[in-house]
């Protein structure tokens, strides 16, 4: 079990990185279409997205719907970071890296002061107030105003003008419009390299003292109590990391924008992530990576179908579901590929 | 000497219905403690509001000397209660190993960043949580199906594990509810020499809820009889088998 489960965490971080020398190449050489290269960092977005809300559907078996709200807090307050350093700090993936860290911070906060509220709620009831939760903080950053000027920040919630600014103050957010000219930092090396850090860090949690507390509290609650295991402090810890990640994701998708808008963050995007974890396989962490980049590639490939595209679309997910979840299918993959698993079966016993 | 485990005039009420009433009993150090009754007679009701599962409405339970009374359900368990379930709950998606682990979660620790840095502490605990949980495996002859999933294991073996996990808390007192559920008699005859075996090897205090009065009768030294939330009789057991309102309550006639 220890052997195999370090196999196939080996094989994960092996397929990233060889998907990531392999697509760079294509870069550099120009052979990749345009279309391609501006898929690379988004790709990158909604594999860190689909492994950090695997963290909690998968591994905590709790049922979030506001996925996006977290990514969208870590998005603005990333952005907003390399706005105000945009002069100061001039290297671009330094600038990027700190506004990460200050992105997943905040998202790290806001996943905390919601969790404590949240966490007591199970099941349907969960899902529901967070979905509440992602709307709440995509229509409370919608109607933010911040500007700045000689004699510094200025805050509003009304409009712009509200703001009360120095003639050479300059906005930094603006409401609806969002944040515009934030420095276009994102590539698809600081993407890889975030996606690597989430896979250390999910990995790694999973198979420690710490995962195995949260996974017994999945399995069996009040098992897990009788044992001595703190219920609410490793769920509060598992969303807490878990909405860590998202928004440090949101910062590398803000940074790949030239407008920010907080309506991009919408139940859509969450729902979005949930299908990749979901088709990927819950707590499966390999499985949400293939997902998230098939399904984000997919509908771009499937732009020739014009209007059948999201019905052929539709279509293929309906197909993946049944590949990694029918009991004829799993039998059949069993008996036509089940060599590598087998092998694995025989040196567990 | 002082006693292992006091309860006093403990009582609570679901809605109108007094579940538990003015119960009272001590287990002694090194006991095997009874509490027999029929069906819906509140026994498991007891056992949640001794590991804080429930709160009581009235009365006091104290542990070794200390006051447990209210206290959640982690806190109990840290305390020194251990205890498995009527209906058996393991970590089903888990391995074997990782249930006994998971059990051993407040005795070995290091930190979160620890653990995903994968520092020297989370190398030395990890390798001595494996021994320890290895060693419980043993005792229960589960160490060939230690990398198995702990759902997909046969009856006898869930039983088992749910035990050698409650002990790997290193409980001052075991809490075992109907351990001999769904067995044949000679799955119960192997659960009372494991029982015997448990309580010599672990030093254990032990206070089980049992239907099958073989068993009862087999390894308990005293037993409480609950009927509708009250005690019925309390005392040794042969004098409470014997005790004719037992008799017509519980045995038939």
């Amino acid at each position: 079990m220890k052997k195999k489960k370090l196999r196939v965490n080996l094989l994960t971080y092996g397929i990233v990185t060889a998907a990531f020398i392999v697509m760079q190449s294509l870069a550099v050489t120009g052979s990749l279409s345009s279309l391609m290269k501006g898929l690379l960092v988004p790709i990158c977005v909604y594999i860190v997205l689909a492994v950090s809300l695997n963290l909690v559907v998968g591994i905590s078996g709790e049922l979030s719907l506001g996925h996006a709200g977290f990514m969208c807090v870590g998005a603005f307050s990333g952005a907003f970071f390399s706005k105000c350093m945009q002069d100061t700090i001039t290297s671009g993936g330094l600038r990027l890296f700190l506004a990460m860290l200050v992105g997943a911070l905040v998202a790290a906060f806001f996943g905390l002061i919601i969790g404590i509220p949240v966490l007591r709620l199970r099941g349907d009831y969960l899902a529901i107030v967070t979905l509440a939760f992602g709307e709440i903080i995509k229509n409370v950053i919608n109607v933010i105003y911040i500007g700045v000027d000689g004699d510094g920040f200025h805050f509003s919630m009304k409009d712009q003008f509200s703001l009360g600014m120095a003639p050479d103050g300059k906005v930094l957010i603006n409401g609806a419009q969002g944040i515009t000219g934030t420095p276009k930092d994102a590539t698809f090396l600081a993407g890889f390299i975030l996606i690597l850090v989430t896979l250390f860090i999910v990995l790694n949690l999973i198979d420690s003292r710490d995962g195995r507390a949260i996974m017994a509290i999945r399995d069996s609650r009040i098992a897990a109590e009788s044992i001595g295991i703190n219920v609410t402090r490793y769920k509060l810890m598992c969303f807490t990391i878990s909405a860590a990640l998202a928004g440090a994701a949101g910062t590398l998708y803000a940074h790949n924008l030239a407008t920010l808008t907080a309506s991009k963050f919408n139940f859509n995007t969450s729902i979005l992530v949930l299908v990749f974890v979901v088709l990927g396989g819950m707590g499966n962490i390999l499985g949400s990576v293939i997902a998230a980049t098939v399904l984000t590639v997919l509908p771009e490939m499937l732009r020739f179908l014009n209007n059948y595209r999201m019905l052929i679309y539709s279509i293929i997910l309906i197909a993946m579901m049944i590949y990694n979840w029918s009991p004829q299918v799993l039998e059949w993959r069993e008996r036509h590929f089940g060599r590598l698993l087998r092998r694995d079966r025989k040196e567990a016993e | 000497m002082s006693s292992m485990l006091e309860v006093n005039n403990l009582g609570i009420s679901f809605g109108g219905l007094r579940a538990v009433n003015e119960f009272s009993m001590t287990v002694e150090k090194g006991e095997l403690y009874g509490l027999i009754g029929p069906n819906g007679a509140g026994k498991t009701t007891v056992f949640n509001l001794l590991t804080g599962v429930y709160r009581p409405d009235t009365g006091k339970v104290v542990l070794d000397g200390k006051d447990i009374t209210g206290m959640r359900t982690a806190a109990v368990s840290r305390a020194g209660i251990a205890r498995t379930f009527q209906n058996i709950r393991l970590f089903g998606k888990m391995p074997v190993l990782d249930n006994v682990k998971a059990g051993l979660h407040n005795h070995y620790g290091y930190s979160t960043p620890a653990g995903i840095l994968r520092l020297p502490s989370y190398r030395k605990q990890e390798k001595r949580m494996d021994e320890k949980a290895m060693e419980l495996l043993k005792v229960f002859d589960l160490e060939k199906d230690a990398e198995k999933t702990a759902g997909g294991l046969p009856y006898g073996k869930q039983r088992r594990l749910e035990i050698a996990r409650a002990l790997a808390t290193e409980p001052k007192l075991l809490l075992l509810d109907e351990p001999a559920a769904g067995m044949n008699p000679k799955e119960t005859q192997e659960l009372m020499d494991m029982i015997r075996f448990v309580r010599k090897e672990f030093d254990m205090t032990i206070l089980l809820i049992e239907h099958d009065m073989r068993l009862v009768s087999g390894i308990c030294e005293r037993l409480t009889v609950l009927n509708f939330g009250e005690i019925l009789a309390q005392g040794s057991t042969q004098e409470v088998l014997t005790h004719p309102e037992v008799i017509t309550a519980y045995l038939g006639e």
